[in-house]
């Protein structure tokens, strides 16, 4: 088969990509590119551990080829916050020990990023009770909105505490 | 994953053409292919991207109704306002359906098209007669608790796993068709879908080349829209049984009624003879209780899934109180 070339541009830098169009989004990042933040769990859209943002919608890169998503824009967790400058869920996440074992949480924060911004969008959620009326962040439309995220660890509660906050207003 | 070539179609017209040839599949999200690719379920030799197709948009159509484009996302298909003011059935269906993730890659005709999660199709070391014909059926006395009790055959009891499909059902929707020689046509939702019969490998009308190319739905109606789907979890979850109902009512009487179900058959469930029955008569515990034993009444379980008739006939009647206002 005939490798494709694929531009792509992650966490605001252009990367190109010479690869077998079989290469996931996922691969391409962690073994083409060495962004590992990024993590392999199920490798079929079940658990949430890939969940990156192109063009500031949440998938499972686990799920999308590298060569259908040529000039898009990525964030994985690298361009969410590092060591030196966190982001308000990061730091929520530490301070609500919204973690365990810590193989969910590049996933978990990624998915949140864009779930915040889906819910300040007014989307509404299976558990919405107006599909027209604002949206409210409490427990139960965190949980839902946040399904798509599974943690073996089962931080959960960790988890809702920490996007909740953010919700609120954010963390000091 | 088996190697394959890959081209990005640059018209509708072309992506048919293309998919003409033998061992070729269109992708557009890719949510349920690439699964199954993993899985190698499925082995196309060639895969044409249709994700680029100018066919993103959900547009007012002349008579009222809408036009959803085969690739606008189910997210974006749930949040539009339209829908949510008009179609709440669907915006509920939607959003009940996968996660937020997969519903941001997923499409229209994506939704439509894809395939059952029965285990034994997906597990390429049983015999399946969808995925290879003839080669018999583990399903019928193995585990079923997720299969069919209606429109099954001795070929197949797997059942349709779209909660959109269900609702677009219920709301008439028509499936916007372009052929590989280039004429547009439409099909009715209920016979865009096959029953498995002997050929359960068959699942759509569509001919090789046909590209999906939108949703039709007609202009809304003044109707109580409702969508209920039992399942295993609260969210991120296949329903046992869901059942979509758009109801209006007139003088006290049921007036347009359309009831359709998934997790119970191998395409989206309508049954116009339980419509009938309903239509014209003033709710009641009684009327609803005789809609649901017709509903049910050729129903057939396979053990494992045998509890899904008396969830069927729960489910139907509380929609019809919800859907009525019926409080008893």
């Amino acid at each position: 088969m005939t490798k494709i070339q694929t531009g792509l541009r992650i966490n605001g830098a252009d990367h190109r990509l010479e690869a077998d169009p079989r290469t996931t989004l996922l691969d391409a990042l962690r073994h083409h590119l060495h962004l590992t933040g990024s993590k392999k769990g199920c490798d079929h859209g079940q658990c949430g551990a890939c969940t990156v943002l192109v063009n500031g919608r949440r998938i499972n890169a686990c799920l999308a080829l590298a060569c259908m998503h040529d000039g898009d824009e990525i964030t994985t967790i690298e361009g969410i916050g590092s060591d030196e400058s966190r982001s308000a869920l990061q730091e929520a996440f530490l301070a609500c020990d919204g973690f365990q074992c810590g193989y969910c949480t590049p996933g978990q924060i990624c998915s949140a990023t864009a779930m915040l911004r889906e819910a300040a969008d007014g989307w509404p959620s299976h558990v919405s009770p107006d599909l027209n009326g604002p949206v409210t962040l409490n427990a139960r439309e965190i949980a839902e909105r946040m399904s798509g995220n599974i943690c073996r660890c089962s931080a959960y509660s960790g988890i809702v505490d920490a996007i909740g906050q953010v919700a609120k207003g954010g963390v000091k | 994953m088996k190697p394959f070539d890959y081209e990005r179609a640059v018209s509708s017209n072309a992506a048919a053409r293309a998919a003409l040839a033998s061992g070729a599949h269109f992708i557009a999200g890719g949510t349920n292919l690439l699964d199954l690719m993993k899985l190698e379920v499925l082995r196309p030799d060639k895969l044409i991207d249709i994700s680029r197709l100018p066919l993103r948009q959900v547009e007012r159509t002349g008579d009222g109704g809408l036009r959803i484009g085969a690739m606008v996302t189910n997210s974006d298909l749930a949040a539009d306002p339209r829908v949510r003011r008009h179609y709440p059935v669907l915006s509920r269906a939607l959003l009940a359906g996968a996660s937020g993730q997969l519903r941001n890659k997923a499409t229209t005709a994506g939704n439509l098209l894809q395939r059952t999660r029965c285990p034994y199709f997906q597990d390429t070391a049983m015999p399946c007669n969808k995925r290879e014909p003839g080669s018999g059926c583990h399903a019928l006395d193995g585990f079923n608790r997720n299969h069919a009790i209606l429109g099954t055959s001795e070929s197949c009891i797997a059942t349709h796993p779209s909660d959109m499909a269900v609702a677009m059902m219920a709301l008439d929707a028509s499936v916007e068709i372009q052929s590989a020689a280039g004429k547009t046509r439409t099909v009715a939702l209920d016979e865009f879908y096959a029953l498995p019969g002997d050929t359960p490998h068959v699942e759509t009308t569509l001919d090789s080349g046909d590209l999906v190319t939108a949703v039709l739905l007609p202009p809304p109606l003044a109707a109580r829209q409702v969508y209920r789907k039992v399942r295993d979890r609260a969210s991120y979850a296949f329903a046992l049984v869901s059942v979509a109902a758009v109801i209006s009512m007139n003088e006290g009487v049921l007036d347009h009624v359309a009831v359709s179900f998934g997790g119970l058959a191998p395409k989206p469930w309508r049954d116009r003879k339980v419509e009938a029955l309903l239509s014209g008569k003033p709710p009641s515990g009684a009327l609803f209780q005789e809609a649901a034993d017709r509903l049910l009444a050729e129903a057939r379980g396979y053990g494992g899934n045998d509890f899904k008739i008396a969830l069927a006939h729960r489910t139907l009647r509380a929609v019809l109180r919800q859907a009525t206002g019926l409080t008893q």
